[in-house]
């Protein structure tokens, strides 16, 4: 007698599955709508602080291209909404399970945990690129900036191979809610700023000391964002680009596989100790 | 083969203790469950007896592949729940006391996210949904509704629809009727029986209720401190006793009154 299913259903179950955890966060996402308006409102008013610096400094007397450092500083605060959206949906995806106690039925149920976290961040990535793709568009509106040379789509495949790492290093931030329910959720905003500050959000990475320079270098985001302004700056297509793009694809082949490696470290940590319960 | 064989099986837990010594808190292991040794047959139901924190909870959670066990072993037809997991969270489901949803979404839409992880597609859980939502006497034009304005009973008949919905083998219940009211209550007793008897299902009940687990159950397991001290029928365990009602069978088990829910200072009741 064998009642488990074989191998064949295997992978239309892993794909089922998959899609489940997309589906789920489109109810969520649907279900608190008018937040993601106050949200996106939040997410504007940040980067216009920062937008606004290049405009600041010519009007106190500097010397400066507007529309070029303007559009570098827009580039540099649209990634650091994203790379916020990214990691905050992610280690809220386990807290908020946590919280309602779903998780147990979640961790109970036969899904590789790779499919599952490839799931939420695939859904993190495609739903921060929206919103940001929004309040670029909106910002770049309002400050009637040119960019005539742009290369979109070189941009868009920069982005898209930078999330593989993106989606890793929030994996490993979303295990932190599995043990401390409080406080982990908190630890996405430590990995967004320690990670822009050493990549260059709104500078060069030339400027940093010698130390934060050496780290920039394995940071993803580091390719990510001089490639992307590389693109829209200078118009920049794929060739010209390698040399941000194989640095990204050798991170995320590391940094999602690590991810998944520490998160169940984590899961098994939460098993033997039982963190996972609520209650009962 | 045995539908579930539990040999030896013991789970600790760490406990702070309330007073410093040397300025640091003690930790302390204290055992969840201790040695816990039975069998169940298929088709069988079994009801665990055991006051708040016998471990009841935790029993159910290793079998269910939530936490890891300490010591000895437990299968599920023969799968390892440790180093088969995968294998035994295909045959298992589980309700517990709390229903455990999330609020904002309906009935149908926590119904169909928990199905997917067994491999549901849409064409199925379209079809199947409705299917047990009425089964389980769920009001059909509520099934649009967020789960946080249905009442307690409604939502732990959602928790069984959940539960059904993927047809375990194993089905795990615990305390699937606290909190209830008595219409409740008997509406979610009533669609256990039928469950037993339309299903091939194996059914472990873990409950306070004396009374749930004699009409439910073929064997009664008391479930004390941690240690499983008897396992037999209802009218077995009367006998062996002495005692008329299972209530006096569960006193002269255990030493104490069903009711004398009392704080056990040793082991630490925060369950
Ligand atoms: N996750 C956990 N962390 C620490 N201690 C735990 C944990 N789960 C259970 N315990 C402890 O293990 C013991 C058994 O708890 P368990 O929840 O299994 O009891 P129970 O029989 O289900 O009780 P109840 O009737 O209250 O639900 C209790 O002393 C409890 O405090
Ligand atoms: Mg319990």
């Amino acid at each position: 007698m064998s009642v488990v299913p074989g191998p064949s259903s295997s992978l239309r179950h892993e794909a089922v599955s998959f899609a489940g955890v997309v589906e789920r966060n489109w109810y969520l996402i649907k279900r608190y709508g008018w937040w993601e308006l106050a949200f996106f409102f939040w997410s504007l008013a940040n980067t216009l602080t920062i937008v606004f610096i290049a405009k600041g400094i010519k009007a106190a007397g500097g010397q400066i291209d507007v529309n070029r450092a303007t559009t570098t500083l827009l580039i540099g605060a649209v990634i650091w909404s994203f790379l916020g959206l990214v990691f905050e949906f992610m280690t809220e995806t386990v807290a908020w399970e946590r919280w309602e106690g779903t998780i147990e039925y979640t961790f109970m149920a036969p899904i590789r945990r790779p499919v599952h976290l490839a799931g939420v961040g695939i859904f993190a990535v495609l739903y921060g690129v929206l919103r940001s793709a929004v309040l670029f568009v909106v910002i770049a509106l309002m400050f009637g900036l040119h960019m005539p040379d742009a290369n979109f789509l070189a941009a868009a495949i920069v982005l898209a191979i930078a999330s593989i790492s993106f989606m890793g290093i929030g994996t490993m931030t979303s295990v932190l809610p599995l043990i401390s329910p409080e406080k982990g959720a908190q630890l996405g905003f430590i990995a967004q700023g320690t990670l822009l500050v050493i990549s260059g959000v709104y500078y060069p990475v030339s400027v940093l000391p010698g130390w934060m320079q050496w780290l920039s270098t394995i940071s993803p985001a580091t390719y990510a964002l001089r490639g992307i302004r590389h693109a829209i700056l200078d118009g920049a297509g794929i060739t010209s680009l390698w040399g941000d793009i194989w640095p990204l694809i050798i991170i995320g082949v590391i940094a999602f596989p690590l991810g998944v490696w520490i998160f169940k470290q984590g899961e098994i940590y939460a098993k033997k100790h039982g963190k996972l319960k609520r209650s009962g | 083969m045995f539908a579930v064989e539990v040999d030896n099986l013991r789970k600790e837990f760490f406990r702070r203790d309330a007073a410093r010594t040397h300025m640091r808190k003690r930790r302390r292991r204290v055992a969840a469950l201790e040695d816990v040794t039975f069998t169940m047959e298929r088709g069988e139901c079994l009801a665990i007896l055991g006051q708040n924190g016998s471990g009841k909870s935790t029993l159910v959670r290793l079998l269910s592949t939530l936490l890891l066990p300490d010591g000895g072993t437990a299968t599920i037809f023969g799968h390892d729940v440790v180093r088969d997991s995968r294998s035994v969270q295909r045959l298992v489901n589980r309700v517990s006391v709390e229903a455990s949803f999330f609020k904002k979404m309906s009935s149908e839409e926590n119904l169909s996210y928990a199905a997917r992880f067994y491999g549901m597609g849409p064409t199925e859980t379209r079809e199947k949904i409705p299917r047990i939502l009425s089964r389980v006497g769920f009001p059909r034009d509520r099934k649009h509704e967020g789960m946080e304005h249905l009442s307690r009973g409604m939502q732990q008949k959602v928790a069984l629809a959940r539960a059904l919905l993927t047809s375990p083998v194993l089905l795990l219940l615990d305390e699937p009727t606290t909190g209830l009211d008595p219409r409740s209550k008997l509406e979610v007793q009533d669609f256990i029986r039928e469950v037993r008897r339309t299903h091939d299902a194996t059914i472990l009940l873990c409950t306070h209720d004396l009374q749930e687990a004699e009409i439910l159950a073929d064997r009664i397991g008391i479930l004390d401190r941690g240690r499983l001290i008897a396992l037999a029928s209802a009218d077995e365990l009367k006998e062996r006793y002495k005692a008329d009602t299972l209530e006096d069978a569960f006193f002269s088990a255990t030493g104490r009154s069903f009711e004398e829910e009392d704080e056990d200072a040793e082991r630490g009741v925060f369950a």
